[in-house]
């Protein structure tokens, strides 16, 4: 079975990398995986997105039209997406930054006041991680453990003293997102 | 070894290291930037050379300098920074010395835009200078067959005298996917018999493209033209998906044929016996293993990033036997699954009208 995840916002918010920590947790859980980025103009200004895909068997498309999960880190995201996620998929989005409720019905929408959360774990650009988590309670394309690996093995070494907040920011989106599905069963 | 996420142009040019590549030159150009970046790092650590040049017409001819020389030496562009090369790939190819080059190409014509594109197909394989000859040209679908590919090419480059051509496109180059990397090759120590490497205790060697008299430049072209045609008969390299009991065949090569891949799936879980052809070798094209399919097929959708090009080697080699129809994005627009399925439908609703007429 092929999962499509597509990861968008400001360059700078940390989408791109949000993307490829997917990606390599994939690729250690036994998975195959695509990432691709948007490598346009997009990335001096606008949305950067990229776009995983993961499934058990080698990778056809690494593209999607329709993608079953969208993170969304600014409005221009969820403006952009809204439309275009997957009948029944997910788009989890920051409640702190996009202050407009998604109208789509059909689709799963998830308000996670990421970059607030993220501030209480150290600062809000660890909002990437905070929906990252909040994604991976909803939809468990790999586990939590695998992601906080990735997190270790890949975060960028300047950036290494900052592990403890990247995975407090992890495990906080995580929590809310299993909120979420219980307030959703109840 | 265990499989680790690689980016395109990276795994490109780390392959290209251990397949012992000696000398690097080129240009920055979006979207195979990554690979010269890499090298620059690179290929100092180890000792070898990377030098940026001050234009693509400069990087080529420090090539051909370097391969006249016997070393392997490569380097990488994108569509229009290809075109500027054309001058030296002619002459590499008039004085039949070895290189790799890589083209991740990218919309055009002109400055076109830095998405991926598969419009050079007619350049690389028909006119990668002026003069008669090809390429060998080689299209990777995934990021390991770019390295697998890349692993391969100074064997065929120097084997064959001839210059090979990788050809990406923008996807490829960007993508991340898991790789196996081959392990690292000893340079080679011996220059071919041909290599100016010193007259000293020899008769000197001369390498030239310059043949004044007519039936000396036309000895010389036959030559080549004879290994080119010895080439076409042995080179031949496909892949195939779903092929088998195929009644429909989807033809794409690089990026596009993973896209159809996809395609050639649903389809069949919506009851289309679909397959994929997925010529490896661009130059020489794989007629033979498609001619061998034709008889069991019923129609052919070609796809591509272009306006038409492949399906023109396509079409000579399934003439009018069966519908060939033509799927084709440009500038940068990415066919997707859904558009070939429903290209490959109306092939069917079409082919299945001209069997009952």
């Amino acid at each position: 079975m092929e999962r499509s995840i597509v990861v968008s916002g400001f360059g700078g918010q940390g989408a791109l990398l949000a993307g490829q920590l997917l990606a390599y947790a994939a690729l250690a859980s036994g998975l195959e995986v695509t990432w691709i980025p948007s490598y346009g103009p997009e990335m001096r200004g606008g949305t950067a997105h990229c776009t995983v895909v993961v499934g058990d068997e080698p990778i056809g498309a690494p593209l999607v039209r329709h993608p079953e999960c969208v993170v969304a880190l600014n409005l221009p995201s969820v403006d952009k997406y809204e439309p275009l996620v997957a009948a029944g998929g997910l788009l989890v989005y920051d409640s702190t930054l996009v202050q407009r409720p998604v109208e789509r019905v059909g689709v799963c929408a998830v308000a996670v006041p990421a970059s607030e959360v993220a501030q209480r774990s150290g600062s809000p650009r660890l909002a990437n991680l905070v929906l990252l988590g909040a994604l991976l309670a909803l939809r468990p394309v790999v586990t939590l453990e695998a992601m906080g690996a990735a997190l270790r093995d890949h975060l960028p070494e300047r950036h290494a003293d900052l592990l403890q907040n990247n995975l407090e920011a992890l495990y906080a989106g995580a929590a809310l997102g299993k909120g979420c599905v219980q307030a959703r069963a109840l | 070894m265990a499989r680790e996420l690689w980016k395109g142009n990276e795994a490109l040019a780390e392959a290209a290291v251990r397949a012992g590549a000696e000398a690097f030159f080129g240009y920055p150009i979006t979207p195979q930037t990554e690979l010269l970046e890499y090298m620059a790092r690179r290929m100092p650590e180890l000792g070898r050379t990377f030098l940026q040049a001050e234009s693509e017409v400069a990087a080529i001819h420090m090539v051909y300098g370097a391969a006249c020389a016997g070393v392997r030496a490569l380097s990488s562009s994108s569509s229009p920074g290809i075109s500027l090369m054309q001058e030296g790939l002619s002459y590499l190819a008039g004085s039949e010395v070895p290189c790799v080059l890589v083209d991740i190409m990218r919309g055009g014509p002109g400055l076109g835009n830095i998405q991926p594109s598969q419009s050079d197909y007619f350049q690389l394989t028909r006119s990668a200078g002026h003069g008669d000859f090809h390429p060998l040209v080689l299209a990777p679908a995934t990021v390991q067959e770019a390295v697998d590919l890349m692993y391969g090419s100074f064997e065929l480059a120097f084997g064959w005298r001839t210059l090979v051509i990788l050809a990406g496109d923008g996807t490829l180059g960007q993508m991340m996917e898991p790789v196996e990397m081959p392990p690292m090759r000893a340079l080679a120590v011996e220059r071919p018999d041909w290599a100016l490497t010193g007259a000293a205790g020899r008769p000197p060697r001369v390498i030239s493209s310059l043949y004044l008299d007519a039936a000396e430049l036309e000895e010389s072209n036959l030559r080549l033209q004879a290994k080119l045609r010895q080439m076409a008969a042995t080179q031949q390299r496909w892949e195939g998906f779903c092929v088998e009991d195929a009644d429909y065949l989807v033809v794409a090569f690089g990026t596009v044929a993973r896209i159809a891949q996809s395609a050639v799936r649903a389809a069949r879980r919506a009851g289309i016996r679909a397959g994929l052809f997925r010529p490896v070798t661009l130059w020489p094209y794989p007629r033979q293993p498609l001619e061998a399919i034709c008889p069991q097929l019923r129609g052919v959708l070609v796809v591509e990033m272009n306006g038409g090009q492949m399906v023109e080697d396509v079409r000579c080699v399934v003439r009018e036997r069966v519908p060939v129809r033509f799927l084709g994005h440009l500038g940068g627009v990415i066919p997707m699954p859904d558009e070939i399925e429903a290209e490959l439908a109306q092939l069917v609703s079409l082919s299945g009208r001209a069997a009952l007429s």
